[in-house]
């Protein structure tokens, strides 16, 4: 039997598209819900974020929870920032015992880049190791090699850098979150097809779903800003300019023109298995994405 | 070596306000050479503390200099037992660990460090250090093409790079080396990266517990104990 409604859904073939939510920075839940009744029945799954950016939010877990309750699928992100073995465990298990049965398992950003510099960045495990310890306790062993009482199942997924500027290393820890047990990967943004095409060609020789990140860019300058100070992302100098392009105040509605062209052109040539769509903040333009890249492709 | 950085003067006046008669003490071992405690800097100190003092027309200390070989043995503390006698309060310009045995050497005195101890490192260029080793009880430079991760990657992680490294840089400064990028183009040189193909597990974060002590044996003591 599948381990989660998400896991029926990756092997079943269909291009698959999921997205993700963040938290927000206190306990007004209230946008946040409001996201996720707009998009649970247009994805297959909501990944809720773990202190993006090392900014500290709402919890991740809380907010799968409240997928659960609105009856969307979740996936958590478990990132190994914060938390050491034990509490990287004693969540797993509540998440299980809660019907959050998808984990997207990372290193985390590091303390530095995030609103909290000072506090004591914890990075006991990173995400190889994470899968690893997800299906050590599968195995209904803790990571100190103690029985448990009852096992938790999860379906697990890691991301992967398809367009790192030095891939070799990447796709050596690429090949090590495989072997851990990695069923699914969330791939960081990609903005041109030449270096995701390589990288599939690379990729497919595994049994793993791939879904490709798409990052929805608001602006020239929300670019600029993404390849100044945000972790690995580089938007290459053309997607910049053609962003540029876009009357004042319309560079969202080009954005999702970029990102409308990206899933076409994925799904055309079937690179991979699915999109993950980051709207980073516009999570409501999600649905119209979606939209807009499934009709133009029935058009072609 | 072991790097400190000395105190900002206004922390140190800060520190000595109480005392009168203050020894200002230097190291000659690590901290000598990372410019920071040795015999120079603390003749410099002592001058920055009394211009200091004459600046605000308040002239409430004395001050004694004197630099011990090293102060993290007690044998060399027992060199300034009868200087420690006539102070208040010992201003230790060493490492921690030298601060510290004072403290145990001399009960009854008052011991302030002077340098914030940084890291474990080396000297870079002139003017510069930078850290090396953490010290974690479980040395693996040899699966690491003899750069240490553990230190030189922000989040000292085992199995490769994390996806936040761009130009070979790391994710937290465009100034900072990737670690595992440095690792990588290393064990490749060397023609070893089946290393880097190995799934390390988790660290063992506790390979002596803390605070941690290591007990020679029987027949290392017998040939004459640490000093030799
Ligand atoms: S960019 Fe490199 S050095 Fe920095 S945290 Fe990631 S792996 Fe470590």
């Amino acid at each position: 039997m599948a381990k989660s409604l998400f896991e029926e859904k990756l092997n079943s073939g269909k291009f698959l598209i999921t997205t993700e939510v963040g938290p927000p920075k206190g306990v007004d839940i209230e946008e946040l819900k409001h996201h996720i009744d707009l998009l649970k029945e247009k994805v297959d799954a909501i990944n809720v974020t773990d202190h993006q950016s090392s900014v500290m939010r709402y919890p991740s877990l809380g907010g799968c929870l409240l997928v659960k309750e609105q009856g969307g699928e979740p996936i958590l992100q478990m990132t190994c920032r914060d938390r050491n073995r034990m509490a990287l465990q004693a969540d797993l298990m509540f998440a299980h015992s809660r019907g959050v049965n998808n984990v997207l398992a990372l290193t985390g950003d590091s303390i530095d880049v995030g609103d909290h510099p000072n506090v004591k960045p914890v990075f006991d495990v990173e995400s190889a190791q994470l899968l690893r310890l997800i299906r050590t306790l599968e195995s209904g062993k803790d990571a100190a090699g103690n029985d448990l009482k009852g096992s938790p199942e999860f379906c697990i997924g890691a991301s992967v850098h398809p367009s790192a500027d030095f891939i070799e290393p990447q796709l050596i820890k690429f090949e090590k979150k495989v072997a851990a047990g990695a069923q699914f990967f969330q791939t960081q943004g990609i903005f041109e097809l030449a270096s995701f095409r390589r990288f599939m060609q690379y990729a497919s020789q595994f049994n793993v779903k791939i879904l490709a990140g798409i990052i929805v860019m608001a602006s020239a300058g929300m670019a600029r800003y993404m390849n100044k100070s945000v972790p690995g992302i580089i938007v290459p100098q053309e997607v910049i300019d053609e962003l540029a392009t876009a009357e004042k105040g319309k560079g969202l509605q080009k954005g999702i023109e970029i990102a409308v062209r990206l899933i076409r052109g994925i799904k055309e040539e079937n690179l991979c298995d699915g999109v993950h769509i980051m709207a980073v903040g516009n999570e409501g333009i999600v649905p119209e994405i979606i939209e807009a890249a499934l009709m133009e492709h029935a058009q072609t | 070596m072991i790097i400190v950085e000395q105190k900002p003067v206004d922390e140190i006046q800060r520190m000595i306000a109480p005392y009168e008669r203050v020894l200002i003490l230097g190291c000659g071992t690590c901290v000598t050479v990372c410019n920071a405690g040795g015999e120079r800097e603390v003749s410099f100190l002592h001058d920055a503390l009394l211009l200091a003092e004459v600046e605000s027309k308040e002239i409430s200390h004395t001050f004694v200099e004197h630099t011990v070989k090293r102060q993290c043995d007690e044998e060399f503390l027992d060199l300034i037992a009868e200087e420690a006698n006539d102070v208040d309060a010992i201003l230790s310009l060493a490492c921690g660990i030298g601060a510290q045995s004072i403290a145990e050497r001399f009960p009854e005195m008052v011991v302030l460090p002077g340098v914030n101890t940084s890291f474990m490192g080396m000297a870079k260029q002139w003017g510069v250090w930078d850290e090396r080793c953490t010290a974690c009880g479980d040395c693996r430079l040899d699966d690491t093409a003899g750069i240490c991760p553990i230190t030189r990657c922000t989040k000292g992680i085992l199995n490769g790079p994390c996806a936040g490294t761009k130009n070979g840089k790391c994710e937290v400064s465009p100034e900072m080396d990737c670690a595992w990028i440095l690792i990588y183009q290393r064990l490749e040189r060397l023609g070893q990266l089946d290393k880097m193909r190995r799934y390390y597990p988790p660290r063992n974060f506790r390979p002596i517990p803390r605070p941690r002590r290591i007990m020679a044996s029987p027949s290392i003591v017998a040939v004459g104990g640490s000093h030799g």
